[in-house]
């Protein structure tokens, strides 16, 4: 039964706890964590450990030299990566870090400091990797390893998006993600991940996507699509699947398939596809631009990465167009290269309908779809009606991984600039470099994890509402899978009435096409302005 | 004094005390941040608490209209439901009023006092703020729940169409002449 509190603390108990960091420990309680990692995916990506656990259990069940297996396991992080160690040692507690997290923003909790998050590895290093840690012990900032601290790891380093805000206020650069990343890869040599991202990078493995959709399926659902394009203007656009000699392979994240508001992103690729008459195919065996390796480990991460690349040599593409994906830029801008690149069987993207070089990805031979989109705006390629999208107001969510890992602000600006009249940016410390993420990247866009998430975007949701009551702002635009996913249930806790749309949506609406019938309905079948009234003689 | 005049002239003194007393209940760096960081983007939680008190202080100074408090109410209330407090702990700011009035109450001069009868009005008016406070809080929590059901319902909303037109709207026959089939 649960402790009833006495009369008296009721009132006078309503503090959190205050103690020491390294003696407080994790409450598992609901809506905190997420569901642990189901043993058959983790014997599918091969890794150590799979068994059944249950994280608010006492007994996690652990391996019985567990304590060697992770110091075998930083040892080794440490030798193979340079800039771990050097996160390690600089750091100096400056505190310019701390409250630019938005768990901890949103939270208050101390542990999700970026600087506290760190220390929870930081700690375990310096007791066992430096003489000062092994001698002076706490005074040095030195723990002993323990199954709690192993417990705590996997509380914090899962309440963490990998989204890169802190290390922009870093005087020292430090990349407090990539503390989580070595942080996820250590608790993976102990079997300890969770399934909302071992489950996705297993389908992925498998089937080739998130979702463990299959080839036919996969076309199929692709096809409905043409179907509601063709309701909502009458044009039909051919997509063509698996097709070898094709000039361009394009992929994006598979939540575009099988998720609203994401689909009616991938109804805007089509039509634009369709419009400029690419020659370009689909893969139902690379069928996803996500990538939860990211989130698992360097190896899981290499493997699933390899597939996009693999499928663009075997279909003899010329290079790749990446939809509106997150963390697939990352991986492709950050780690593409240095794990299976360089892509030297494709060729440097040309956009071939204006011409440009994309010098850019002169290496990983992938664009961005709104770089190319961007570019055939800039070079008055396509008839746009941004008069189409006047039912909505909108404003800009930087997606974190774009945004940080890759300084994309000004594209996706632009081409929303050009297909919407209604525009209007969130305050400058929560957008381009500074923008606060979702609070549900880096596989925690669980639902059992909603109460931390709502935690982890009260920052976003906080500048959506200025602008939602400042400016009327009704939508809210991104480039990114997750985001779009989650940034729905976000706003309906936080700021109801804002509404979450993909840049591509919006292109979709506004792109005038050759042939098309009136339109009266957007992509989502919701009336245009002016055109209520004749929706509903419809009717 | 009247009660009227009391409230207006102890505002800034009782917005003080409350405030300080909500937030130095967070973990002693986190206070720092709610209480010194004043912009709103950057700290939100201390922005929020603050913007709510103050209008649920000005509320309870011009007669407590529910629908008016409410939204106050909701601007504090909405983050507590979601951070690591009980739901005890999540409205227990209201009842904090009562002993803070007492206590500036206390360090007036007692010819500046207000009566025993208006001081039991103002305590009726915040025990009526914490059943507002009750309902906004569980209708948050409601919220939660509801948001978590929806994103369940629309991830495997496109799925299921497809299933559904095969299995139970044969009259779109075009679709079922296609050998779509159904995901499982």
């Amino acid at each position: 039964m649960a402790k009833v509190p006495k009369p008296s603390e009721l009132l006078l108990d309503y503090a959190l706890p205050k103690a020491e960091w390294m003696d407080t420990k994790p409450d598992f309680r609901p809506g905190t964590w997420c569901y642990p990692g189901k043993a058959k995916n983790l014997d599918v990506l091969q890794l150590p450990h799979a068994r059944e656990w249950n994280p608010p259990d006492e007994d996690w069940k652990l391996p019985s030299n567990w304590k060697e297996i992770i110091f075998e396991g930083l040892r080794d992080c440490l030798d193979k990566y340079r800039s771990l160690r050097i996160f390690m040692d600089v750091c100096v507690r400056c505190g310019a870090c701390a409250d630019k997290c938005h768990f901890y923003i949103g939270s208050g909790d101390p542990k999700n400091m970026p600087v506290l998050r760190a220390e929870l590895l930081r700690s375990i290093y310096r007791k066992e990797f430096t003489t000062a840690g092994k001698v002076l012990g706490k005074i040095a900032g030195a723990r002993e390893l323990t199954e709690d601290v192993v417990k705590e790891w996997f509380y914090y380093f899962f309440q963490c998006t990998e989204c890169r805000r802190c290390s922009v206020f870093c005087p020292y650069g430090i990349d407090t993600a990539e503390i989580t990343i070595i942080g996820r890869e250590l608790l993976n040599l102990l079997g300890l991940n969770i399934d909302w991202v071992v489950g996705p990078a297993a389908n992925c493995f498998m089937n080739g996507n998130h979702l463990g959709i299959q080839p036919h399926a996969f076309k199929d659902m692709i096809e409905f699509f043409v179907d509601e394009i063709e309701a909502v203007n009458g044009v039909r656009v051919e997509p063509t699947f698996n097709r070898k000699g094709a000039e361009i392979l394009f992929i994006t994240p598979s939540g575009d398939v099988f998720a609203d508001p994401g689909t009616y992103t991938l109804m805007g690729y089509l039509m634009l596809f369709h419009e400029i008459g690419l020659d370009y195919t689909w893969s139902t065996y690379a069928s996803e631009g996500g990538n939860f390796g990211l989130f698992t480990n360097h190896d899981t991460m290499k493997k699933l990465n390899a597939k996009m690349y693999a499928e663009a040599k075997r279909l003899g593409v010329k290079y790749i167009i990446g939809g509106e994906c997150g963390h697939m830029w990352r991986v492709v801008n950050q780690y593409m290269d240095t794990m299976n690149g360089p892509a030297d069987f494709l060729e440097v993207p040309v956009s071939p309908i204006t011409g440009t070089v994309f010098e850019n990805a002169r290496s990983t031979k992938m664009i961005h779809i709104v770089e190319f989109t961007a570019d055939l705006i800039k070079n008055g390629k396509l008839k746009l009606d941004p008069s189409r999208n006047d039912h909505h107001n909108v404003t800009y969510h930087d997606s974190c991984n774009p945004a940080r890992g890759m300084g994309f602000f000004d594209e996706p600006r632009y081409v929303i600039q050009n297909v919407c009249n209604n525009f209007h940016d969130m305050p400058p410390n929560t957008i381009r470099e500074q923008t606060f993420c979702c609070g549900s990247g880096s596989g925690l866009n669980t639902d059992e994890f909603m109460e931390m998430r709502m935690r982890g975007g009260l920052p976003r949701a906080n500048a959506v509402r200025h602008v939602h009551d400042k400016y009327g702002v009704n939508m809210l635009s991104t480039i990114c899978a997750i985001d779009r996913a989650v940034l729905t249930p976000l706003m309906d806790y936080w700021v109801p009435g804002v509404g979450v749309t993909g840049v591509h949506e919006l292109v979709g609406n506004a792109l005038v096409m050759e042939g098309e019938t009136e339109r009266t309905t957007d992509l989502r079948g919701e009336p245009l302005a002016g055109m209520e009234d004749i929706e509903n003689e419809d009717v | 004094m009247s009660l009227e005049k009391f409230l207006t002239e102890s505002r800034t003194t009782v917005l003080k005390r409350w405030f300080d007393a909500v937030v130095d209940a967070y973990p002693p760096e986190t206070t720092r941040l709610l209480k010194k960081e004043k912009n709103q983007f950057a700290n939100p939680v201390g922005h929020n608490l603050s913007q709510g008190m103050e209008g649920i202080y000005d509320e309870l100074a011009g007669g407590l209209a529910p629908e008016k408090v409410q939204p106050h109410l909701d601007q504090i209330i909405r983050i507590r439901a979601i951070q690591d407090f009980s739901p005890s702990q999540a409205v227990a700011f209201i009842f904090l009023l009562k002993k803070i009035f007492r206590d500036v109450l206390g360090d007036a001069h007692t010819d500046e006092g207000i009566s025993p009868q208006e001081l039991l009005a103002l305590e009726t008016q915040i025990d009526s703020l914490a059943l507002l406070a009750f309902n906004i809080y569980m209708e948050c929590r409601e919220k939660l729940c509801e948001v978590r059901i929806a994103e369940i319902k629309n991830r495997s909303f496109r799925l299921l169409q497809r299933a559904n037109l095969l299995a139970e709207i044969p009259e779109h026959e075009s679709e079922f002449k296609k050998g779509s089939t159904p995901i499982t």
